[in-house]
């Protein structure tokens, strides 16, 4: 789950880092007034969860109230990447003498949450790591002991050998992993980290994931979630417990296991169509589920075709059957339905299927070119 | 031979009285696994399915069985703790089939098993399964494998099913099938997976099961193309990926340009290794270039 730079801000804060006030406004109004209380000049940015906020227009500098009204009203509305601002943060404009790059992240290699930094701030660090990999210093750190001292100190000296800056640069590090870990992150962020001309180290921007495997002992952050940021299919099927990735085809999939899901979305576009969809339906047979998958993937308008590749392994071929025929019974399908078993019990699935509409195949391949041949039809 | 264990690994079972522990206990059983024991804190002295004691805790079990190995039904707020148990209690050898496992209490977890020199496979992962020695220890079906010189890994469940079921419909039996997870930290990664399979002289073809996610298949494809002199073929599942979506598996996400199938395939083919379109495609491609 990815939340927003002011909610990443309030974490940050719990964690003792030093970060700038600031509100939250959904209209100019709002923002006016928030600009007169924190005293101009100010920032004022767009709160979408998408990254390049700035290139694209929605991070602007304001030094008048005018300015205000003109940012905010244009910044409100807009559309970056796709997402539509519906709130901007407003917070003091920063005099900004040096910046930098902090970041941790899940590192797989070394199976340890790894340090980043980098004194190329302020930039996409993405950017930084293609072109100019060596200005990034990486440290993994060790679970059993933490951001150690003298480790934070000897990167911090290497980004900045003012050793007062590097002491602030080195207690930011130690408390950005304290944020990590206490939200169970999977990235945190701090891009830039700024001194100011009086060598004040602030955290002016602020980004953090969260794992999803970890949101059962953080209650609190499902008030975080923004249902506005959410396709409503994804969020129906959130609900519903089904793993799903809305994408712009029109043969609707549903498949058990997410790696088979995903060989599945290829060969749709392999064979020259194009999936509506991620769907990992799971081991089950239960009708429900089947149920919701289908509503979730008919509530899109481009779906021509529904496509089941069931790999029913120690699951029984026609308990799947059984369990999808209940399910397409229960609502009213104006679509194709093709339906690929197999596994335990096969045989007696494409029987099951035989009296029915829906269209069987005994392989991946057969499937999907069935569907293909029926989508629009 | 395989990898991993043999007919001989005395093997106990976490969470045995668990719906799915339950479920897929008696599945291994079935199969003619070597299990010694079970345990369910709360249920010590019980015996499942009639012949296997159930003890409290994993230092029981051994104390009593000389398990050596452990497999993991808990729940995921549980499993890292289940992990921890397994290893201080001597077992050298853990398989986590939990999914939705927290990241963090896995990086908890790696350097207490590193200390110890236990060897995790998982979390969220179907096991792996030995048919020559009818040692299957997870989830996978038995039905669809069969003895024989085929090494396979993959990062996935029902798609390493399928490619398993082409492999024996083919007559090309498996010394082991391997599914090491899903998720961004895993103990048992590609890299220790191929060096296992490269020191058991039974393997005589590999394939290779990826997705997006991550540099686990460039690194892989390095080694293969440094150490193994035995075919190797490969499929990367998630070329239709969009960019910053997890796809199900908490790994399976392409970020920052990185870890898609493209670079993947280039840097497995760059090191020689064919990839398949499709999955059908995978057994076509190993009796291609499989000079037997």
């Amino acid at each position: 789950m990815n939340i927003h730079e002011y909610q990443a801000k309030d974490l940050f804060r719990d964690a003792g880092l030093t970060v700038p006030p600031g509100g939250i406004a959904t209209t100019v109004e709002e923002a006016l007034s928030l600009a007169r209380g924190l005293g101009l000049p100010v920032m004022v940015k767009s709160q979408v969860l998408a990254g390049g906020r700035g290139k694209a227009g929605g991070v602007k500098f304001c030094k008048t109230e005018d300015d205000v009204r003109t940012h905010a009203g244009n910044i409100l509305g807009m559309d970056i990447k796709g997402h539509t601002v519906r709130k901007v943060l407003v917070t003091p404009a920063e005099t900004i003498a040096a910046e930098f790059y902090l970041g941790m992240l899940v590192d797989r290699a070394s199976r340890r949450v790894l340090l980043m930094a980098s004194a190329e701030g302020g930039v996409e660090i993405e950017k930084v790591a293609v072109e100019k990999p060596e200005a990034i210093l990486k440290h993994a750190i060790d679970p059993r002991f933490g951001l150690l001292d003298h480790e934070a100190m000897a990167v911090a000296l290497r980004l900045d050998p003012d050793v007062k800056r590097a002491r602030q640069l080195a207690d930011a590090m130690q408390k950005l992993y304290k944020a990590f870990l206490a939200a169970d992150a999977s990235l945190a962020e701090i891009n830039p980290f700024i001194f100011t001309d009086q060598g004040v180290g602030k955290a002016i921007d602020a980004k953090i994931n969260l794992d999803d495997n970890a949101l059962f002992r953080h209650p609190g952050f499902a008030a975080l979630r923004d249902l506005d940021e959410e396709n409503p299919s994804e969020r129906m099927a959130r609900e519903a417990d089904l793993s799903f990735v809305k994408l712009d085809g029109n043969v609707g999939c549903l498949v058990n296991g997410a790696g088979l899901a995903m060989a599945t979305m290829d060969l749709v576009q392999y064979y020259g169509g194009r999936p509506a969809n991620f769907l990992d339906i799971g081991g089950s047979s239960n009708p429900d589920k089947v149920v919701n998958a289908l509503r979730i993937i008919l509530g899109d308008p481009n779906v021509e075709v529904i496509l089941f590749n069931i790999f029913g392994g120690i699951t029984r071929c026609d308990d799947v059957a059984r369990g999808i025929i209940a399910a397409t019974e229960r609502m009213e399908i104006k679509v194709p339905i093709v339906v690929r078993l197999t596994g335990t019990n096969e045989a007696e699935a494409r029987e099951l299927l035989a009296k029915t509409d829906l269209v069987g195949a005994a392989t991946m391949d057969e499937a999907v070119q069935k569907a293909l041949e029926l989508a629009g039809k | 031979m395989a990898i991993f264990c043999t007919d001989q690994t005395k093997i106990l079972i976490q969470g045995i009285t668990g719906r799915d522990g339950s479920f897929h206990a008696k599945s291994m059983l079935g199969y003619g696994t070597n299990i010694v024991a079970g345990v369910t804190p709360g249920r010590g002295g019980q015996t499942f399915e009639g012949k296997v004691p159930v003890f409290d805790t994993v230092k029981d079990a051994v104390a009593a069985t000389g398990a050596e190995a452990s497999v993991i039904f808990v729940p995921p707020a549980g499993a890292a703790g289940a992990v921890f148990e397994a290893a201080d209690a001597g077992c050298k050898l853990v398989v986590c089939i939990t999914e939705g496992v927290p990241t963090l209490d896995m990086v908890k977890v790696m350097p207490y098993l590193a200390e110890r020199g236990v060897r995790l496979v998982g979390p969220n992962c179907p096991g792996f399964i030995n048919p020559g020695q009818k040692a299957k220890l997870g989830i996978m079906p038995t039905n669809i494998v069969a003895p024989g010189p085929v090494g396979l890994i993959s990062r996935s469940g029902t798609l390493t099913y399928e490619v398993v079921d082409a492999l024996t419909r083919a007559g090309l039996g498996q010394t082991t099938c391997l599914g090491i997870g899903g998720d961004p930290v895993i103990g048992t990664n590609f890299m220790d997976a191929l060096q296992a399979f490269h020191a058991d002289p039974a393997t005589q073809a590999l394939v290779m099961i990826g997705e997006i996610g991550g540099d686990a298949e460039e690194r892989a494809a390095d080694f293969v193309k440094a150490n193994m002199k035995i075919p190797v073929v490969s499929f990367i599942a998630g070329r239709t990926a969009p960019p910053g979506k997890r796809m199900g598996h908490a790994g399976a996400i392409v970020s920052g340009g990185a870890g898609t199938a493209a670079e993947k395939k280039k840097a497995l083919e760059s090191a020689g290794i064919p990839v398949a379109d499709r999955p059908a495609d995978v057994v076509p491609l190993l009796q291609q270039i499989w000079k037997r």
